[in-house]
């Protein structure tokens, strides 16, 4: 042993600090795509299982339950390797000859987010029935359209009763994206990875990005209750 | 549809199930007792013992699991007390570093059901048992207990299918569970679809088989609220 334990993750010329900050940046930026993607599916399952129409409710009702129910690991598995398959058979009946191949990143945010999208869908199909349906008939007797009562009263408020489990699943989504480190991105898990291979330190950099997931979680976690805060504010007593 | 090749690739990732199911079995037993611990420390009398319990909660719950499974299965080998130890035999393999993985991670989270459990039975019941003169053991085999269980199995309920999917994170450390026999097949003949599809459906149907245990589970301890 050489060099000391703190200079290897420090930011000296012989530190892992750096790499490890920007593979960590690297992670929150996938996290926040995968949650992105994540709202997006979920808004849309909610829709389909609070729909009138049957077929769109068991639609939602089989997203839910098939990707709450089978792993994480799955997915990615399925996404790394499928996508690539899938994009290089589009390509060819658009007359593209070759194989082409998804970046790992994008294959991990759809990934991640289509998971995330689920356990979202939960989140705002109960943070709808807990809206009081005697506003939304004022509202209607107000006069306002559609468009105008999601945005006035069905917005705000499903997003205030959401927010405490959307907080928990942001913290679940950061985890999740330690998975994208087996499909080759160079996230934190992988940046370590690679740093402990290169030191045989592997204690000290699996340490280290605990760590620094640990951090990223709490900061987060205190950015979340925040807002929580600012949306409530109207209920304070 | 490739009938035959589907039949066959069922038939070698059921081999995988024996293994799943040991580890999340094993792994749900012993994070149990270490959440029932756990939860004890949380309510200690003693702020240090307090401290330690939220500390290993957020530990455990603030990182990602894959990360605790590298630490334990390439980590700990660096401790060279341990590797000394009598524990070496168990933690050099990578199967009792993914049950002690995932047993503390399950412990950490089934910690959290059971304080919320706890939380949950009324004060004033609590009270009137007090004012019975009940205490200590006694309030808590009687009054306490049998509550926060009825009060906290749907949670567990659900820790225990996401500790099922978790035990897909051993094949990682070279565990050859459905998920690592599924990534075998498929780094073997390509075909993603298929294989990974069945594999779901198998943790899907496991997961059916956990839900059809808590709901008997439920019937058995709410006798007074059998039709």
């Amino acid at each position: 042993m050489t060099t000391p334990l703190l200079t290897l993750v420090g930011f000296g010329p012989d530190g892992w600090g750096k790499l490890l900050v920007a593979a960590a940046s690297l992670t929150l930026v996938a996290a926040l795509c995968s949650f992105m993607v994540g709202s997006l599916l979920g808004t849309a399952g909610a829709a389909m299982k609070l729909s009138s129409i049957a077929p769109l409710r068991w639609v939602g009702g089989i997203y839910t339950t098939v990707f709450r129910g089978i792993p994480e690991i799955l997915v990615v598995y399925l996404f790394y390797f499928g996508g690539s398959l899938a994009l290089t058979h589009l390509m060819h009946l658009a007359g593209f000859p070759g194989f082409f191949s998804l970046p790992s990143f994008v294959i991990g945010v759809l990934a991640i987010g289509l998971l995330s999208g689920a356990y979202q869908t939960e989140a705002y199909r109960s943070a709808y029935l807990r809206l009081n349906p005697g506003q939304i008939e004022a509202g209607k007797a107000c006069g306002m359209t559609q468009p105008v009562l999601l945005w006035r009263i069905i917005v705000p408020q499903t997003l205030r009763f959401a927010l405490p489990a959307l907080g928990n699943i942001w913290q679940s989504v950061l985890k999740e994206t330690a998975l994208l480190s087996i499909i080759g991105l160079v996230e934190l898990l992988r940046q370590s990875t690679i740093a402990a291979g290169a030191t045989r330190e592997p204690l000290l950099f699996y340490g280290a990005a605990a760590v620094l997931y640990l951090i990223m979680g709490q900061m987060t976690g205190i950015g979340v209750r925040s807002f929580e805060k600012h949306l409530s504010r109207g209920w304070e007593r | 549809m490739d009938w035959p090749f589907l039949a066959q690739t069922a038939g070698e990732l059921l081999r995988g199930v024996p293994l799943t199911i040991k580890l999340a079995v094993t792994a749900l037993c012993t994070g149990l007792v270490l959440a029932a611990g756990i939860t004890a420390l949380a309510h200690n009398r003693l702020p240090p013992l307090r401290w330690f319990a939220r500390l290993y909660v957020g530990l455990f719950q603030g990182t990602p699991l894959l990360v605790q499974i590298f630490v334990i299965y390439y980590g700990l080998g660096q401790i060279e007390v341990l590797r000394a130890s009598f524990l070496w035999p168990f933690l050099g393999q990578a199967y009792w570093c993914a049950i002690l993985a995932l047993s503390l991670n399950t412990s950490a989270f089934g910690a959290e059901i059971m304080r919320g459990a706890i939380a949950a039975v009324p004060l004033n019941e609590i009270e009137a048992a007090r004012a019975m003169g009940m205490s200590g053991l006694l309030l808590q085999r009687r009054i306490i207990w049998p509550q926060a269980l009825r009060y906290g199995l749907a949670n567990y309920g659900n820790e225990a299918i996401l500790l099922l999917k978790a035990t897909s994170l051993a094949s990682v450390i070279t565990l050859m569970d459905v998920t690592g026999i599924a990534y075998r097949l498929v780094s073997r003949t390509y075909r993603s679809e298929e294989i990974l599809t069945i594999a779901g459906c198998i943790y899907l149907a496991l997961a059916f088989v956990i839900v059809a245990c808590v709901h008997l589970l439920e019937r058995l301890l709410r006798p007074h609220h059998r039709v």
